[in-house]
Order: structure tokens, then C-alpha cells, then sequence
């Protein structure tokens, strides 16, 4: 699975002020409703259900990444968000670093596969420095589809 | 004198039907961390670090996957029996040690 086929490429945001979990994963859910993702009447039922799943356990990985997520019955297809905070959010990582990029995912409760695939997608393309970095980096929305796309081209090491 | 590899293979358990996800992989690399071996888990030609989440979800291991646990260090024996317990038993730790959630 490449980027292109679950990350919105109008939910992309940079230079996140929010800086608690809340705050960022409200933020990155309204970038899915206001791209058309997700129906407006289904917002609040989706934070609490990615809030809930991030008290049984943090969904940081590690190196500053952390993946949000939740099934819900109101998609019908993997929709992905994308954020970058230059402050970094604390998100009770393993590795007790603060998160800089986010990538938050909301899947359709029947296709359990989708979901292993985009984390497979994600953290093996991260694994890459120089990806990882230029990501955290990004200072506006389509730099960060311009990687995202380039990393599905192989242009990364990975 | 280095110790010698210890390894098993293992099949992902489909007692959860999405695999070595998020929250197993965190959970799998708490138990690595308990352990002072170095942990090597292999899948085809792909071969990650047991230790870091990022790694392990690189595997992608659906249900039926079939892993190989690699430890060396004083304490292999003992951490291919434990993580090799907990992938088999559907992401289920029987140590009676486990660490609560932090």
C-alpha cells in the first residue's frame, strides 16, 4: 500500500500549534471532515473512539512518530490524516520522546488487512533518516504530499 | 566468547485478526526490553530490530505469518521462550511480571 492510496492530500497540516494529544488528534479528525472524509455528524463519536485507544496504550512508535487510529463503521475505505509539530506533542511514547509527525487513520471495521498494511507502509518508510527528517521538517502542506509521493516512488532508501 | 544465536520460528497467532499491530508490537517490545539479549526477529528477507515498534511493524505480520525469533546474550534461552509464548498465544503475556501499563 503507498501513501497515496490512504493519506488526504487536503489533510495535511504543518506548523501544528495544538500540543497535547486532545488537541492534535481534534485537529487532524476535523482536517478528515473538512477534506470531505468524514461526515460531520460522526466528528465527536471519532475523537472519543481514537482518545479511547490511546488509553490503552500510547500509538507513538518511536523516533518522534505517533499513528492515531480507530475503526469506524461511518468510512468505507482507509482515510489518513497527516501533521507535523515543530514543538513536538507529548504522546507517553516507549521511548519518551515527543511526537513530530503524525500520521492519524481511520478504518473501515470489515478490512482489518488495509490497516496492517498502511503501518507496515508507514514505519518501513520512516525507518529511512533522511525521510523521517525532511518530513519533521516540512513547513507547508504540499511539501509534505511531494514526499509522501516520492517515498511511493522508491526515491527513499527503505 | 560470544554466546550463540537462540532461535525460533513462530506463527502469528489469528486470535487477533489484524496481526502484529500497534499495540501487540509495543507490547512484544516492553517484553524484548526485559531481557539484556540482543532480539532479532526475521521474516523472508526482511530482518528488524525486536526492540524498536517501528521495526516490528515493518514485518506486517498478518495472522499465519511466520516469524523467526533470534536472540544472543546470557538470557536468549529465556527471551525466545517468552516472546515466542506471547506471539503464539495471540499477543497474550503470561508473565506474571508483566509491567502494567505506564
Amino acid at each position: 500500500m503507498k501513501f497515496v492510496d490512504f493519506i488526504n492530500r487536503s489533510a495535511i497540516r504543518t506548523n501544528m500549534e495544538a500540543d497535547s494529544k486532545e488537541d492534535v488528534i481534534r485537529a487532524m479528525t476535523s482536517s478528515l471532515m473538512e477534506a470531505g472524509k468524514i461526515a460531520e455528524d460522526q466528528y465527536e463519536g471519532i475523537v472519543e473512539a481514537i482518545l479511547k485507544r490511546e488509553e490503552l496504550g500510547s500509538t507513538g512508535i518511536g523516533r518522534g512518530v505517533a499513528v492515531p487510529h480507530t475503526k469506524h463503521p461511518s468510512v468505507h475505505e482507509l482515510v489518513g490524516a497527516v501533521a507535523v509539530s515543530d514543538e513536538g506533542v507529548d504522546f507517553d511514547s516507549l521511548d519518551g520522546e515527543k511526537v513530530h509527525l503524525l500520521f492519524l487513520l481511520i478504518s473501515p471495521p470489515d478490512r482489518p488487512g488495509d490497516h496492517l498494511r498502511a503501518l507496515e507502509n508507514i514505519s518501513r518508510q520512516l525507518r529511512d533518516d533522511t525521510f523521517c527528517r525532511f518530513l519533521k521538517q516540512s513547513k507547508e502542506p504540499p511539501d509534505v504530499w511531494t514526499l509522501l509521493e516520492e517515498a511511493d516512488n522508491n526515491q527513499f532508501g527503505a | 566468547m560470544t554466546s550463540p544465536v537462540v532461535q525460533r520460528v513462530v506463527v502469528v497467532s489469528d486470535k487477533d485478526p489484524l496481526g502484529l499491530h500497534i499495540r501487540p508490537a509495543e507490547q512484544f517490545v516492553r517484553l524484548a526490553m526485559k531481557f539484556t539479549s540482543e532480539i532479532e526477529v526475521v521474516r523472508e528477507s526482511l530482518r528488524v530490530d525486536g526492540k524498536s515498534i517501528m521495526h516490528m511493524l515493518t514485518l506486517g505480520a498478518e495472522p499465519g505469518a511466520e516469524l523467526r525469533l533470534e536472540a544472543q546474550g546470557d538470557d536468549a534461552e529465556q527471551a525466545v521462550a517468552a516472546l515466542a509464548r506471547f506471539i503464539e498465544n495471540g499477543f497474550v503475556n503470561d508473565q506474571t511480571e508483566c509491567p502494567s501499563n505506564g
